[in-house]
């Protein structure tokens, strides 16, 4: 297999620079305290840890959990998470019942309840950590959505998936946009859980498919989700990823291009307030020729040990010739005590491509920001929102579902209330 | 007519290492609408540190002394209230805040410093022209606060600010610098736009004369060593460009109280 070259944004045609914000290398071990609370050193990719997998693209997948070795917290993949407050996620057998799904909306589309045998499990995803493979061997019955071919869906699907209890449970959800359809479908977490989630999401030739996946847990939850999508010829993703509720959200989603000529868009928008730990992984895997991805995370965080990490695993293979990429992560401390891991990656294994290119940053708003707003009259509580909204704003726009834009600001005003600020 | 007085001030900051370093050491002087003051003075002589104290920075300390807006205590106010009360600081700096477009932030002030949201109809025209008349690109209202700008554009930007929120005190602080002399030309025409409608009083913080050509001062103020050292006419402006601040320097330090010369 050819050797996999990282590198560095080749063109800046879009500047990275947040003024206030430094450019964040992936010098972001854990143990490394103190870069990313001040966002002030600039790293070159030379001083990247060594990453112990060879590619991103050999990682261990296997729907059997036995394959995968109990976890201790200082795998590549783990090394974020703090382990302890899985709730046994990780190490207990996930035997609850698990929030209740239910989907409501658009009335021309198919919603089932399958068994663990139905042909359609594992159309679109294989585990590829414990968890995910925990919850696969444990669920007992999908709720499977799908798009028929060539219809287009008459209204936003909505599946509500509400948690009542807390004992440690795994969920498994399909959804199908068959070829030529159009639809949108938003996952809606809410309630207690602690909760390990396999979401598989196949998007056939032409089909255009928006999957919103929001987490306003009560504050004790916990959620691990792995939402995988696999993309068929000339097709169109976009995967948007909103946490904000919750004591541990940790999202995995990816997308496989698996025929040529398709788009990805894959936003996220989360918020941690003190305590909060909320972690993305994603993953791109250019595994054809001339698709396109577009990768946008932003995040704000406030309150003593308030914690996000983003890290996005981009993966251009030999095959991938004409791919186009660019991938961002931006994040806001708005108070001290916070942390925030960010962590780009991409792996190029051809050099015949279109583009690729990252960018990460970590500022903080700091009080200079804040005394030349308010010495423009601006009082320190709009000052901070102000900032806040912009800041995130960005984000909700591209989102481009009408009523969760506003939804969406809405919740942002709330934490932002929450948060005393 | 307004006056904004200031009455003996000392202000000191703490340094990083937990020192206390005084800088402003008896700043005496008393600025009233329709008049144009300007500052001059070397490097580090506190002429920032009394403009900053002026809008409230928290880093300065003021140890003694007053700052009074038509009797009313400055320094008893908040940031924002110092902005709303008619103070406005036109900034050697201006920091780049991110995620905040220009055209967001203006209006955010302006309702701010006029207690109500301007007609949107009449605000959009006003901002549209006094950034053509600044030549400042329309784009830059699109753009996130001093984001990406250069140090010229940073300037325009706020004056642009100064002729949108129609401060009773303006204290520009080196606005003339990094601005080539068409630009210079261009800002110092908004200034005195504002200037001559004759319900401001300007204060020019600056290293050189050429503003003070397009901007006539009436008084001017050496700085040196946190105290003004002497005050005059616009003669003084020349005087000083010409034979430097040698005088004032090897008379230094100058025993509190005693200003050399006049
Ligand atoms: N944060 C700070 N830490 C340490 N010293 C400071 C700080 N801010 C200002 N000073 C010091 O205070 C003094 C006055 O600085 P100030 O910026 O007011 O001078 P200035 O007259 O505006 O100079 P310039 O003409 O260079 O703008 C200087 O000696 C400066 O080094
Ligand atoms: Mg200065």
């Amino acid at each position: 297999m050819a050797e996999a070259t990282q590198l560095d944004s080749p063109a800046s045609e879009e500047k990275i620079a947040i003024d206030g914000f430094t450019e964040e290398g992936e010098n972001l071990s854990p143990f490394n305290e103190g870069t990313v609370q001040h966002g002030a050193k600039k790293h070159s990719h030379g001083d990247a840890p060594v990453i112990p997998e060879a590619s991103r693209g050999e990682r261990l997948k296997s729907y059997k959990l036995d394959d995968f070795a109990p976890l201790n917290g200082r795998e590549e993949d783990w090394r974020f998470t703090p382990l302890k407050r899985l709730r046994g996620l990780h190490n207990q057998p996930l035997t609850g019942a698990g929030p209740a799904v239910e989907v409501t909306g658009a009335a021309n589309i198919q919603v089932e309840t399958v068994g663990r045998d139905d042909w359609r499990i594992g159309s679109a995803a294989i585990p590829d950590d414990r968890v995910s493979a925990a919850a696969w061997e444990a669920f007992a019955e999908a709720t499977v959505v799908t798009i028929p071919a060539e219809t287009i869906a008459d209204g936003d699907v909505h599946i509500s998936i509400n948690g009542v209890d807390e004992a440690p449970a795994a969920q498994h959800l399909i959804i199908t946009a068959e070829r030529f359809s159009k639809a949108v479908v938003v996952l809606d977490h809410h309630g207690k859980t602690t909760l390990a989630q396999n979401v598989e999401i196949v998007v056939g030739d032409g089909a255009e498919l928006t999957v919103v996946s929001v987490q306003e847990w009560d504050d004790d939850a916990v959620h691990t989700s792995t939402q995988q999508a696999r993309i068929g010829r000339n097709a169109k993703f976009k995967h948007v990823v909103v946490s904000l509720g919750g004591d541990l959200v940790r999202m995995t989603p990816s997308s496989l291009f698996t025929g040529p000529g398709s788009e990805v868009e894959m936003y996220g928008l989360y918020f941690a307030d003190a305590g909060q730990h909320l972690e993305q992984r994603l993953l791109v895997d250019h595994a054809v020729p001339n698709c396109k991805s577009r990768v946008t995370y932003k995040g704000a965080l406030q309150g003593q040990d308030a914690h996000t990490v983003w890290v996005g695993d981009v993966l251009i293979r030999k095959e991938a010739e004409g791919t186009d990429t660019y991938e961002t992560n931006r994040n806001l401390l708005l108070t001290d005590g916070t942390r925030s891991d960010s962590v780009p990656n991409l792996e190029i294994e051809t050099g015949l491509i279109a583009g690729a290119g990252h960018a990460s940053a970590t500022g903080r708003f700091d009080d200079e920001h804040l005394f030349y707003l308010m010495a423009r009259g601006i009082d320190e509580k709009t000052a901070r929102r102000l900032v806040v909204r912009g800041f995130l704003n960005e984000v909700i726009q591209q989102i481009k579902v009408p009523a969760l834009e506003e939804r969406l600001t809405d919740a942002v005003e709330r934490e932002l209330a929450a948060g005393n600020i | 007519m307004s006056t904004l007085e200031i009455t003996d001030l000392h202000v000191s900051i703490e340094t990083e290492q937990g020192a206390r370093k005084q800088i402003l050491k008896g700043v005496s002087l008393t600025i009233n609408t329709g008049e144009s003051h300007a500052i001059m003075g070397p490097n580090g002589s506190g002429k920032s540190t009394l403009a900053s104290t002026i809008a409230g920075h928290p880093r300065y300390l003021v140890d003694s002394g007053s700052i009074t807006l038509d009797g009313e205590d400055v320094l008893d106010m908040s940031v924002d209230e110092r902005a709303r009360a008619g103070l406005f600081l036109a900034m050697q700096y201006p920091v780049e805040v991110p995620g905040v477009t220009m055209t967001n932030f203006l209006r955010t002030a302006k309702t701010a410093l006029d207690g109500k949201a301007p007609s949107l109809r009449h605000w959009t025209k006003d901002v549209k022209e006094a950034m053509s008349q600044l030549r400042i690109d329309a784009d830059f209202a699109q753009r996130n606060v001093n984001e990406g700008f250069s140090g010229g554009e940073k300037k325009r930007v706020e004056i642009l600010q100064l002729e949108l929120f129609k401060p009773r005190f303006a204290i520009l602080d080196e606005t003339d610098s990094g601005l080539d002399v068409d630009a210079l030309k261009v800002v110092s025409e908004g200034v005195n736009r504002e200037h001559n409608k004759g319900g401001m009083g300007t204060v020019l913080i600056t290293h050189y004369t050429r503003i003070l050509r397009y901007i006539k001062p009436d008084f001017v103020h050496v700085f040196v060593d946190g105290r003004i050292a002497e005050q005059g006419g616009p003669e003084l402006a020349d005087r000083l460009e010409a034979e430097g601040y040698d005088r004032f320097l090897t008379n230094s330090p100058a025993p509190a109280g005693s200003p050399a010369g006049a």
